[in-house]
């Protein structure tokens, strides 16, 4: 057949490899499922595929903030997410190594976070004459009172409101997606079990209560 | 050249499989436990959730926190490997259009994070020319398709409810999970405006329906694919089943090239290309069953010309590629002031809603739109993934917190008491709608690009009519209703702006693709007969969501299952008969 011989050209002469098989060859049949392998626990996450692992390997091959930088990030996560009496504070949360990750996975954070501390810097040169890193607390404070809070903020502030909010946003989702935020916001689910359907006493709270029909046909488990 | 040499298999398959999704696993399964001998090729790599686990993963087993990359678009424990943009493997559009094209490229293909939502549909759903004069009516009724979809129903397994309504017919269904906290504020508060709202219909296991596969265990997590094969994936449902029963052999990580034909037109085998090593083969069969997804499979037959099929493989119709429709997709979301401060319990459930509203404005004539839409619901205290705390500044200034009245934004001990306070008061809602099949709107071979195996690529041509614009501005007005009902804040998608087209998602996102080799009772006007079989080439079947006629509000799968459970059953018998 045409069809076949102009394959066994293809095969043999632009991809410069053996032969063309007619058939599938045994030692390539995956004949089973049994064949996948194992997840392997992974820094860049469960159960990777190739390409994955590939771009957590490029994108932590270098270190993107400087260490002055990293040391400003981790007083402003601290400041935003501190240790409270439910829970300990960002730093405490790994939050900074998330934020180093997390710009270099997501491009678009790096010139937004790189020029917004150095905005941070240059304010608080003009104010006490010191890096941000270098003042005192109150002073700190004096300077992130001015940008925490959008609606009330002074319009020259603006950019500095817009980089705070990265970076509460950045800081929040960093905490609260760790071990010790999740405890704090108590998820309690992530484990096998069994729905019954919302507790009696939160139905009672909210003067709801599920009809015969549900009762009687949805599933329920002792 | 060493280790191998020129096999010419004296055993040629009954069937070769293109694709290991919904109907490519299902006539895998029904062949195979027939004693017939296949082979089943799968562009992407072997998966087995037993072994694949992301399942119970923290989201701080991430590095990015559970958010989406170009290599899982719907998040970083998502079992599903593709995407919207594979390396390697583009696709282009005609310009004015906008088409995504979501490719899966693993065992099980999409099922592996599908949302499950398994409706049957209903007898006019078949019949839609017959009821508003648009589009064509199916070769076949709802009579034709109800065995099939019953014994899906038990093979499988689905939960949901026997309601009697017509249009979303009754099965045999296991128990429903009772409705989660915000479901029954959604439940009330549409009840009162006359939108029904019922148990969904999801195909995860509530009870045991066999020793093979275990009991749901209420994760929420059904996207990452589930370890206990509780919820429905084809890989582990009907693949694995059929592997079992040493019929049928897979080949993973192979890439389909072409359907080969002989000079009377019928089809021989399937050529493709080995990922593994990058070669060229060749495998044969009596039967060639196409289930590579709609365009997939559609780009195959195009891409198969020959001399007794010069206009591509079995379309002489020239309807092949053509009738490309996807669902309508619209939603909105924000926060019910109601749950602030709620209790703690979890609530995480199968992996979807509880309770959906079917379509109920059937044959209502005030409308300016013809096909209707079904309405899904979510929201409460999920897992915090990335994305999670982000944008407090827009509620914490709006609303008391514990009583007090704050200022907009913050830090410090204040923002984390915020934080807990307003934690899982989320609610939101998206409609799932009909699109009419357009013989404009279609997918054909771009002559002039091709992927990086050298296969030509697909060209997309697509536009909305007036009457998806219109349903779509009907959700809209709808779903804010229903949030307007329930006392809800809408922070997101809450606008009705022509602009946008009340925020109508682009063709393609919502990956219910279908149409593109459609079934009809005429050679001229369509692809495949009634029984997913091509008119021009007998021995070549097409049992993905290529083969519809039209598509309902309803999601495709358990349709793309009970045909290709159907199509199978008349192959077996054809092959019995000798004649194919």
């Amino acid at each position: 057949m045409d069809r076949r011989k102009s394959l066994k050209i293809l095969g043999v002469g632009s991809l410069a490899t053996s032969v063309l098989l007619d058939a599938c060859k045994p030692a390539d049949k995956k004949s089973g499922v049994a064949d996948t392998k194992p997840a392997a626990p992974s820094a860049a996450g469960p159960d990777r595929q190739p390409e994955e692992i590939e771009h957590y390997k490029n994108v932590t091959s270098y270190t993107f903030f400087t260490a002055h930088e990293m040391a400003t990030i981790t007083i402003l996560a601290d400041i935003i997410i501190p240790k409270d009496e439910v829970s300990g504070s960002a730093s405490e949360a790994g939050v900074p190594d998330f934020i180093e990750f997390i710009v270099k996975d997501m491009p678009g954070h790096q010139v937004p976070m790189r020029g917004g501390l150095r905005w941070l810097d240059r304010e608080s040169l003009l104010r006490f004459n010191k890096l941000f890193k270098d003042i005192s607390d109150q002073e700190r404070i004096q300077i992130v009172d001015d940008i925490a809070y959008p609606r009330k903020a002074r319009p020259e502030m603006s950019q500095g409101v817009a980089f705070f909010n990265k970076m509460r946003d950045l800081t929040c989702t960093g905490f609260y997606t760790s071990k010790i935020g999740i405890e704090d916001i108590g998820y309690a689910g992530n484990q096998p079990n069994q729905w019954n359907g919302v507790p009696d006493d939160v139905l009672k709270q909210y003067g709801l209560a599920y009809t015969e029909k549900e009762l009687k046909e949805c599933a329920s488990y002792t | 050249m060493g280790d191998f040499q020129i096999k010419t298999n004296p055993t040629k398959y009954d069937a070769i499989i293109v694709g290991s999704g919904a109907g490519g696993g299902m006539a895998a399964y029904m062949l195979a436990k027939a004693g017939v001998k296949v082979c089943l090729l799968e562009a992407g790599p072997l998966f087995d959730p037993k072994k694949n686990v992301t399942q119970f993963k923290w989201p701080y087993e991430s590095p990015r926190r559970g958010s989406s990359t170009k290599l899982r678009p719907f998040g970083d424990f998502d079992a599903c490997y593709g995407g919207w943009d594979i390396e390697g493997e583009p696709y282009t559009k005609v310009s004015g259009t906008e088409w995504d094209w979501f490719r899966a490229r693993m065992m099980g293909g999409r099922t592996n994070h599908w949302g499950r939502i398994s409706l049957r549909w209903g007898p006019k759903d078949f019949k839609r020319k017959s009821i508003d004069g648009l589009g064509a009516d199916w070769p076949i009724s709802y009579a034709d398709i109800k065995p099939y979809y019953d014994r899906v129903d038990q093979l499988i397994g689905v939960f949901g409810t026997n309601e009697g309504l017509e249009d979303e017919p009754d099965g045999y269904f296991l128990p429903p999970p009772k409705p989660r906290l915000h479901e029954l504020f959604i439940k009330n508060a549409a009840n009162k405006i006359g939108i029904p709202v019922i148990p969904g219909r999801l195909s995860m296991l509530t009870k045991p329906i066999n020793n093979e596969r275990g009991t749901c265990v209420y994760c929420g997590q059904c996207g990452r694919s589930c370890q206990f094969y509780a919820d429905f994936t084809s890989g582990s449902v009907l693949v694995e089943p059929a592997l079992a029963t040493g019929n049928i052999d897979v080949v993973a990580n192979a890439m389909a090239r072409e359907v080969l034909t002989d000079e009377n037109g019928l089809a021989t085998g399937i050529s493709y290309i080995s990922k593994e090593d990058m070669n060229e083969y060749v495998v044969k069969a009596k039967v060639v069953i196409l289930a590579a997804s709609a365009c997939e499979s559609s780009r195959l037959m195009l891409n198969s010309k020959s001399k007794a099929h010069p206009n591509g493989l079995a379309n002489s119709s020239d309807v092949v590629g053509r009738y490309l429709h996807d669902s309508t997709g619209v939603s909105l979301g924000g926060y019910l002031p109601q749950l602030f401060g709620r209790k703690r319990y979890n609530e995480d459930g199968v992996g979807g809603m509880h309770v959906y509203t079917p379509w109920w404005l059937h044959g209502n004539k005030k409308l300016n739109f013809t096909r209707g839409y079904h309405i899904e619901y979510w929201g409460g205290m999920g897992m915090p993934g990335y994305g999670f705390g982000m944008g407090i500044q827009s509620q914490n200034g709006k609303h008391p917190v514990n009583g007090k009245q704050k200022e907009a934004g913050g830090y410090g001990a204040s923002l984390k008491e915020d934080q807990r306070f307003f934690y899982g008061a989320g609610v939101g809602m998206g409609g799932r709608g009909e699109a009419l099949a357009m013989h404009d709107n279609r997918c054909f071979i771009d002559p002039n690009v091709v992927d990086k195996y050298g296969i030509p690529v697909l060209k997309f041509d697509v536009k909305w009519t007036e009457h998806e614009i219109a349903q779509a501005k009907h959700m809209k007005e709808t779903f804010l209703e229903i949030m307007h009902a329930m006392g809800a804040v809408v922070t997101w998608g809450g606008d009705v702006d022509p602009k946008n087209n009340y925020g109508l998602e682009a063709p393609g996102k919502i990956i219910h693709e279908a149409g593109t080799a459609r079934m009809g009772d005429s050679p001229k006007t369509s692809a495949l007969n009634k029984w997913n079989q091509a008119h021009d080439c007998k021995n070549l079947f097409v049992v993905d969501g290529a083969a519809f006629t039209s598509q309902a509000d309803k999601n495709i799968t358990w349709t793309i299952l009970a045909l290709s459970m159907r199509a199978s059953e008349y192959i077996i018998d054809e092959l019995k008969k000798q004649n194919l």
